[in-house]
């Protein structure tokens, strides 16, 4: 048997016996035995006789986590993922909605090409939720017909991979969303500073001999947004932030009460700059040599300059990592979210600056949280928030656990511990850093829309 | 009279008519190199520096009496220049045929999407011809390091992109060890575009190691970024890098990369950080001057500068081959 189901399996119907309930919606976190019945959560007792009672112990169980930010190539590039396959890649991470990118070829600007997309998601192995371009084609020029796209149903637009450049056809956006109640989705990079960037601009671009890309790069974007938000009374959604000056910016709007929120992905939580460079620390472990003393440290030969960390906007700082992670704990970072970018192996096989930026993030996000929760950086249940609730919240759908809702959760043993590796992820590429890494946190279930659409190593009761 | 055989340098005196044992029978010879490629002068120690640098030695009396080798005998080097290059190419060929290797030219480009072929496949389709090393000059920073991870051959770094040149590294420090003696305490001044410099970078990592201290001067654009840089000091004026130097090396002005920062021309650049005799008075009396070539004489050096007797540029040239041939028989090892 699988270890995949679909939407458009059977609903579900278990007990899951001794589990730890964390519910950041109801501020619950204790351990109970949690029911499905025909998909919805249920008290226990409500479980038929003959169901399957599983033995949950040591293990969490969480709201479904919801990514606001994949890329799911199909279609134009489905070597490199397809929906299904990027859906059964977040049912494995313990996803149960995730936000598709509209940089596909063809781009989605247009209403039949988003509802293509859907059409196509119906069975897959998660809600997959679609952003439309901001602009045709994604060239920044004109802006798409918002209202007629959000009409087949969009969570936002966005010409991720590059910035809306224009500060007109930026504020019209603002200004034709705000009755929609969408976002206009940023991804925050001036293309001038940024020109020619490989990689953050830092001592380790130095060291490398790399052109380094300025933080100035995504602060203009974000003062810019900002400033005409606020104006236009817009909402703007900066993806994947990857600076602390950046995040001082999105704080102090928000202070003035600006329509502003953001996300950051795992990668820029977790891993720094100094990983070009073949450091394979996490940003809030001691430094190794080569994150301490980059000048002064011999090179990995069998790590320096891994495509596989050619990723945009680059990999932070640490000072940066940590700052944004202390912005996922005092919640100014509204969300993680994982900025999922397979690519083919040869579009990754390629000198660092000929190689696709971009990692693959959906199997690893939990894990990459969890590894921080043990360092003592997050607790559990903001990282939940941050993963779940949260997000889901800006696209409107509700997670929790009280009895009666919908059954839609991830069911994960958090100390148990996995080895990263192209065959045991569900994704059609296996373009991430992480290869070969230990992580703590191995998925055991997950249920979306009351289906179980991933299931492995849960042991019935006898 | 001291013995000669006493001096503690590991120089070999020429003993009129005594044939010099090959450096393949040496019994220090026969030490083993630890390091399969060579990708930059970072993962040497300063014994490894200073082996290759007297080995070097030894090549250039050999190739003096034009003794042949046949450490390569039976080996292909493959030179795949995917940026233009002279005499980094050439140095490379003759020291490759010096030790007996046959010399390939191979057909590589920069990985290209629209094209489809990558440099790891055309280096693994043309690895299968035989070829035991590969000398590799690339654009782009890194290209070595993925090259070696890729295929079994041998990989020489000739430069890639900003990032490294150690064979030009290694034979400036031979021919600053020569002008200058134990480098220990020397103070080397590099000037020009460090930001944008394989060959500054390479010397910085080995002429720290061999005990010198580097001072880098440049406009603010190029020199930034290297405060932190063990054993280098940014000056803030060329008078300040210039000052009792030991050696100064003059680095080549990309003339394509005159428009932005605060340099509006290669006039500027000149006027404010050429050099000529009289800036070269700064420093020591007689300091020498090196230049990785080509030079852009009127641009960063004066044409009378470049051809005075204080340029070592001549040496550098010629101390190219011998460092190349000790690079590939210490890889060879």
């Amino acid at each position: 048997m699988s270890r995949f189901g679909s939407l458009v399996d059977p609903a579900a119907t278990l007990l899951l016996s001794g589990v730890r309930i964390i519910d950041p919606a109801a501020g619950t976190d204790r351990i109970g035995d949690l029911a499905i019945v025909d998909g919805q959560l249920a008290d226990p007792g409500a479980v038929p006789p003959g169901a399957e009672r599983l033995d949950a112990s040591g293990l969490v169980a969480a709201p479904g986590l919801c990514d606001l930010h994949v890329h799911l190539r199909e279609p134009g590039m489905e070597r490199a993922e397809t929906i299904a396959s990027g859906a059964r890649a977040a049912a494995h991470g313990g996803f149960t909605t995730i936000c598709a990118m509209p940089n596909t070829d063809p781009a989605l600007d247009e209403p039949d090409r988003v509802a293509w997309v859907l059409d196509r998601t119906l069975d897959a192995a998660s809600r997959v939720r679609v952003i439309a371009a901001a602009t045709r084609g994604r060239a920044g020029e004109q802006m798409t017909d918002v209202k007629d796209l959000a009409r087949v149903g969009i969570v936002g637009v966005s010409d991720d991979g590059v910035a809306v450049v224009s500060e007109m056809v930026t504020r019209d956006l603002l200004v034709s969303l705000a009755p929609l109640g969408l976002p206009l989705i940023e991804h925050a990079e001036d293309p001038a500073l940024a020109a020619d960037a490989v990689m953050r601009a830092g001592p380790t671009a130095t060291r490398l001999g790399l052109s380094g890309w300025p933080p100035s790069a995504e602060l203009s974007i974000v003062e810019r947004d900002i400033a005409l938000a606020e104006e236009a009374g817009g909402w703007v959604h900066f993806t994947h932030l990857s600076t602390a000056a950046a995040l001082t910016a999105v704080r102090r709007a928000k202070e003035r009460g600006v329509r502003v929120t953001c996300d950051v992905t795992p990668h820029h939580l977790a891993l720094t700059d100094a990983w070009v460079a073949g450091d394979r620390g996490f940003a809030w472990a001691e430094p190794g040599s080569m994150a301490a003393d980059p000048f002064g440290t011999p090179l990995d030969a069998a790590l320096a300059y891994d495509a596989a960390c050619r990723v945009n906007p680059p990999l932070s700082s640490r000072a940066d990592a940590l700052t944004l992670l202390a912005g996922v704990a005092d919640g100014s970072v509204d969300a993680i979210a994982t900025d999922h970018a397979p690519h083919p192996r040869e579009r990754k096989s390629v000198e660092f600056g000929a190689a696709a930026p971009g990692m693959i993030g959906l199997e690893t996000a939990l894990s990459l949280g969890l590894a921080a929760v043990e360092a003592g950086c997050l607790t559990l249940a903001t990282l939940i928030g941050a993963l779940s609730t949260r997000p889901a919240s800006l696209i409107g759908e509700v997670r929790t656990l009280e009895p009666r809702a919908l059954a839609e959760l991830v069911v994960f043993d958090p100390a148990a511990r996995w080895r990263v590796n192209a065959a045991n992820l569900a994704s059609a590429s296996s373009n991430t850093p992480l290869l070969g890494m230990e992580l703590p946190g191995v998925v055991r279930l997950t249920v979306a829309s009351g289906r179980i659409t991933y299931r492995d190593g849960l042991e019935p009761i006898p | 009279m001291r013995d000669p055989a006493e001096t503690p340098s590991r120089h070999r005196p020429d003993a009129g008519g005594v044939v010099v044992s090959l450096p393949i029978a040496d019994a220090e010879a026969t030490t083993g190199w630890p390091h399969r490629h060579l990708l930059d002068v970072d993962q040497l120690t300063r014994a490894e520096l200073e082996q290759c640098l007297d080995l070097a030695v030894e090549m250039r009396e050999l190739r003096n009496r034009r003794e042949t080798l046949s450490t390569l005998r039976g080996e292909v080097v493959g030179l795949a220049f995917c940026e233009p290059s002279t005499r980094t190419r050439v140095s490379f060929e003759l020291a490759a045929t010096a030790l007996g290797a046959q010399v390939v030219d191979l057909p590589i480009e920069a990985s290209s999407v629209a094209k489809g072929e990558s440099l790891v496949d055309t280096l693994r389709a043309l690895e299968r011809t035989g070829i035991s090393t590969i000398v590799l000059r690339h654009p782009m920073g890194g290209a070595p390091y993925l090259a070696a991870r890729s295929v079994g051959a041998r990989i020489v770094n000739a430069g890639d992109g900003a990032h490294a040149h150690p064979t030009q590294a290694l034979l400036d420090a031979l021919t600053l060890r020569e002008a200058l003696g134990p480098l220990d305490g020397k103070k080397i001044a590099i000037v020009g575009d460090i930001g944008h410099s394989r060959v500054a970078r390479s010397n910085m990592h080995s002429l720290t190691a061999l005990g010198a201290s580097v001072w880098l001067a440049g406009p603010t654009d190029w020199v930034h970024g290297f405060d932190d840089w063990p054993g280098v000091t940014v000056a803030h004026s060329l008078e300040d890098a210039l000052a009792d130097a030991d050696a100064v090396v003059a680095l080549r002005i990309q003339l394509e990369r005159e428009a932005g920062g605060e340099m509006r021309s290669l006039r500027d650049y000149t006027t404010q950080w050429g050099l000529d005799e009289g800036r070269m008075e700064l420093a020591r009396p007689g300091t020498p001057l090196l230049h990785p070539g080509p030079t852009n004489e009127g641009v960063e050096i004066t044409a009378e500068l470049a051809t005075s007797s204080r340029s070592l540029i001549g040496t550098q040239v010629a101390n190219g081959v011998p460092i190349r041939m000790a690079v590939l028989s210490l890889l060879a090892r």
